[in-house]
């Protein structure tokens, strides 16, 4: 029949290039990690230093989570500017819990990752039943998160007990090579959040909806979907992984900082979109996410290293954010 | 009474107090493909809508092999068997076809929640090799053609075991292969007792593929024929309400020898190969090719907006550079792009301010404040002379009939006193009582002194309308014909000309080796 010819030479083609074009990326964000650290390390010795390596992996933790958490709203062809004060929430909710409420600490970190998909919830609620743009729903969550962070911790920061165990969630280690390298569980942590996402966003219902959602949502509608019940569960998650990160970033610090947060969403949608992520919809990876955020973390210490005043690490990582999507729409329109 | 599939009674349905269906009926038997027809606005995507729950009927009954049925949302008519494939196709590019095929009813693994991949493909395979389709499960849908998109489409519904089957306009991007491809599969499906309803506005197609016509108008159930009883003439009648003549206007005789346009050399890569030719006042130079010919891409060319590798342009008579679609617009240049709602109108705008678009500089107060005020005065006086159908100049262009439209942009170039225009398509999906009106309009603006380049695929259009007719085939102009010498077959010959000639120089190299 016609319709065998017709269709073998386009999906042969197509395929083909299809491939091509998806590698290509995934090399793109990879090789420009490596590039950069390579430079680094050529211009700097210290780069390579063992110490140096373990506060890359940890400055990377707080920002991967989140960014791991926002590619999947940004997926979706949304956005979540409430990421980063919501971090900074969930961090006062589960220090309030632990050094006031008395709870135990894991009781005190579920309690924070819970309110982070609370507020991911009220997100995708208004955005999807009250259908407020995401942009100006999570801007206003963005004020409301920072307002009640500010609130409940009376505006000074918090402080958990000392050796209380806390703070090892994430500065503690747990795999190392002895003399060589300490893993320090943060960042543990981030890949441990990086593999389920991974897994849920390729694998899981909840995934292909993401796609749908951001592929075509009304065909998606008129195919069956409940689109709006999973764009609320899709917030939901994003608003989940900001807990974790605010556990983590609390961990870290030993304390929650209330006026912490605002502009962490920022970088961690850079991180997203240097990893290939399309702010269109539609397409992205957590992998992709993984190595935006270790570039731009790279990128920040391998520049503080080499005494570059913090200024222009700022001015740099926007050139690099520019041009990363700049390669990415000149390989989508070839 | 007959076993009927679907029985609509009594349907209403309006949009902001506005009717778009009044009372209308339809009866489905299984096994048979019904068209429906009507002109645009007259309600039938409306009334399909409903039986396929995009939309909610106001009142009536749907009843599904004699028992009523509660259609409430896309989900449910889809749980009773009941599919309905858009014109604009409802699939996710960045999935596969088989994501496509299973989304909103994945198969899983036992675990909740978790995709069970392979047996998607599999699946998919298996639906696909019973429709004969050769299509790998795993390919991204963005990468497919049209044709083979709405493959997907189909595929999707019967993955269903739909028994209903609405198509609204299926063969509007197709090509001639296509179609007939997708009529075999029509055909198909309608002996294995599938009820197929056929929406179109392709006359031929209907009396070809149809079994009955059920016509509508302004929102009402008019008639139901038997389509080998009845004939073009008949539907298009009911469907406009009046008998409309398609003999062949008289041609505007006002065309001059004075030439306003020139365009020699023009060039791009293997696309457009040594274009050459001129328009005159008062002209209507028809462009006719098939699909793919380079016509469009001469008219971007043109106008500034595609870079060429080399172009000659002499506006009567002088040589002029044209940069950007901007530098068109100044050198009296307007293009109305086949895709209207993409490249046309700003649909969510006014019709005023459409038709001030290309002009607002005229518009402007001396502070450069928008004079809106006269705006409107300039759009009503356009209102008035194109007799564009419209409660206001403040209706949204997105509320207008598509030509209503179409009018809209026509206005908008004459409002930016161009005097050259090029219609790309200027009658593709407008309904029959429209496009005489549209035919009028164009012999009307030459009448009065502009020029006009008309690119169409009906070869009846062009027939009709061009006073001259120059014939594409794989860029290259392969022929021009006055309108006293055209006809179809002349058109086709030109038209399929080059791929003729590269297979004759093909067979000549295998025979000297």
């Amino acid at each position: 029949m016609q319709t065998g010819t017709l269709s073998h030479e386009t999906s042969g083609t197509a395929a083909r290039s299809l491939v091509r074009s998806e590698a290509l990326q995934r090399i793109l964000a990879f090789a420009a990690l490596v590039i950069l650290i390579v430079l680094f390390s050529l211009a700097s010795p210290n780069f390579l230093q063992a110490r140096n390596i373990e506060g890359i992996f940890l400055s990377t933790a707080v920002n991967g989570i989140l960014a791991i958490g926002v590619t999947f709203v940004i997926v979706t062809g949304g956005i979540d500017l409430s990421i980063g004060t919501v971090m900074t929430f969930c961090a006062v909710i589960t220090a309030k819990l632990v050094t006031e409420g008395g709870v135990s600490i894991p009781v005190g970190i579920l309690g924070g990752i819970l309110t982070g998909a609370l507020a991911g919830y009220v997100n995708g609620t208004v955005i999807s039943r009250m259908r407020v743009p995401p942009f100006v729903a999570t801007l206003g969550m963005l004020y409301i998160a920072k307002g009640l962070s500010l609130i409940l911790s009376e505006l000074a920061p918090i402080y958990f007990e000392r050796g209380s165990g806390f703070t090892d969630l994430a500065t503690g280690v747990i795999v190392s090579i002895p003399g060589v390298i300490d893993i320090p569980n943060a960042v543990l942590i981030m890949f441990g959040a990086a593999l389920i996402g991974s897994f849920i966003l390729s694998r899981t219902l909840l995934g292909r909806y993401t796609f749908a959602l951001g592929s075509n949502e009304e065909a998606a509608r008129i195919s069956g979907v409940n689109t709006a019940f999973w764009k609320i569960i899709v917030y939901t998650l994003t608003g989940l992984f900001s807990g974790l990160a605010g556990v983590v970033i609390a961990a870290r610090l030993n304390s929650a900082q209330p006026s912490l947060g605002q502009g962490y969403e920022l970088d961690a949608i850079a991180a997203v979109v240097i990893g290939g992520t399309s702010l269109s919809g539609g397409e992205g990876s957590i992998f992709g996410t993984v190595i935006g955020a270790f570039v731009i973390s790279v990128l920040t210490n391998g520049l503080r290293i080499l005494s570059v005043p913090q200024e222009w690490q700022m001015v740099l990582t926007g050139a690099i954010i520019i041009v990363a999507v700049f390669l990415d729409m000149f390989r989508r329109r070839r | 009474m007959a076993d009927y599939l679907v029985q609509m009674q009594g349907i209403d349905k309006s949009f902001d107090n506005v009717a778009a269906c009044v009372n209308c009926q339809f009866e489905l038997l299984a096994g048979e493909v019904h068209a429906l027809v009507g002109e645009n606005g007259a309600g039938k995507s409306t009334l399909m809508k409903i039986l396929a729950g995009v939309y909610r009927k106001d009142a009536g009954q749907i009843f599904l092999r004699g028992q009523e049925v509660d259609i409430h949302n896309p989900h449910s008519a889809q749980m009773l068997g009941i599919t309905m494939i858009h014109q604009e196709l409802n699939l996710m590019p960045h999935l596969t076809v088989a994501q496509n095929i299973f989304i909103g009813r994945e198969p899983r693994h036992s675990i909740p929640f978790l995709l069970d991949e392979l047996a998607t493909n599999q699946r998919a395979k298996e639906i696909l090799s019973q429709l004969h389709l050769n299509l790998n499960p795993k390919q991204r849908v963005g990468g497919l053609s049209v044709a083979l998109q709405q493959m997907v489409e189909i595929t999707k519904a019967l993955s269903y075991n739909s028994q209903v089957m609405i198509m609204d306009e299926p063969t509007a991007a197709l090509t001639e292969a296509e179609i007939e491809e997708l009529f075999h599969m029509i055909h198909r499906l309608r002996d294995q007792g599938m009820g197929i309803v056929y929406i179109s506005h392709r006359m031929e197609e209907i009396k070809r593929i149809s079994d009955r016509v059920t016509v509508m108008r302004d929102g009402r159930y008019i008639e139901t024929l038997l389509t080998p009883e009845t004939t073009i003439d008949r539907v298009i009648s009911l469907m406009v309400g009046r008998t409309i003549y398609e003999s062949k206007p008289e041609l505007p005789d006002t065309k001059s020898a004075e030439v306003v346009l020139e365009v020699k050399n023009l060039n791009r890569g293997r696309e457009l190969r040594d274009v050459n030719f001129h328009l005159e006042r008062g002209e209507i130079l028809g462009f006719a090719g098939l699909m793919g010919a380079g016509r469009t891409e001469v008219a971007r060319a043109i106008v500034g907006a595609d870079p060429c590798d080399t172009i000659e342009l002499k506006i009567m008579g002088k040589p002029v550079t044209i940069r950007s679609p901007k530098d068109a617009v100044q050198h009296g240049i307007g293009y109305l792009s086949e895709d209207r709602k993409r490249f046309g109108l700003v649909v969510g705008m006014d019709l005023a301010n459409n038709v001030g678009m290309a002009s607002m500089t005229k518009f402007l107060s001396t502070l450069g404040i928008i004079n809106d005020k006269k705006i409107a005065e300039t759009a009503n006086d356009h209102v008035d002379a194109l007799a564009i159908k419209t409660p206001s100049v403040h209706q949204r262009v997105r509320n207008l009939s598509g030509g209503n439209q179409q009018k809209v942009v026509i206005a908008k170039w004459l409002c930016a006193d161009t005097d050259i225009l090029i219609f790309d398509e200027p009658t593709r999906g407008i309904d029959v009582g429209a496009k005489s009106e549209i035919y009028r309009l164009l012999n009307e603006l030459a009448r009065h002194g502009k020029s006009i380049i008309m690119i169409s695929s009906e070869l009846p259009e062009i027939l009709r309308m061009s006073h001259r007719i120059i014939v594409m085939c794989e860029g290259r102009i392969t022929g021009e014909l006055t309108s006293a010498e055209a006809t179809q077959e002349k058109i086709m010959q030109f038209a399929t000309q080059r791929s003729e000639l590269v297979e004759k120089s093909r067979e000549a190299n295998l025979s000297t080796h």
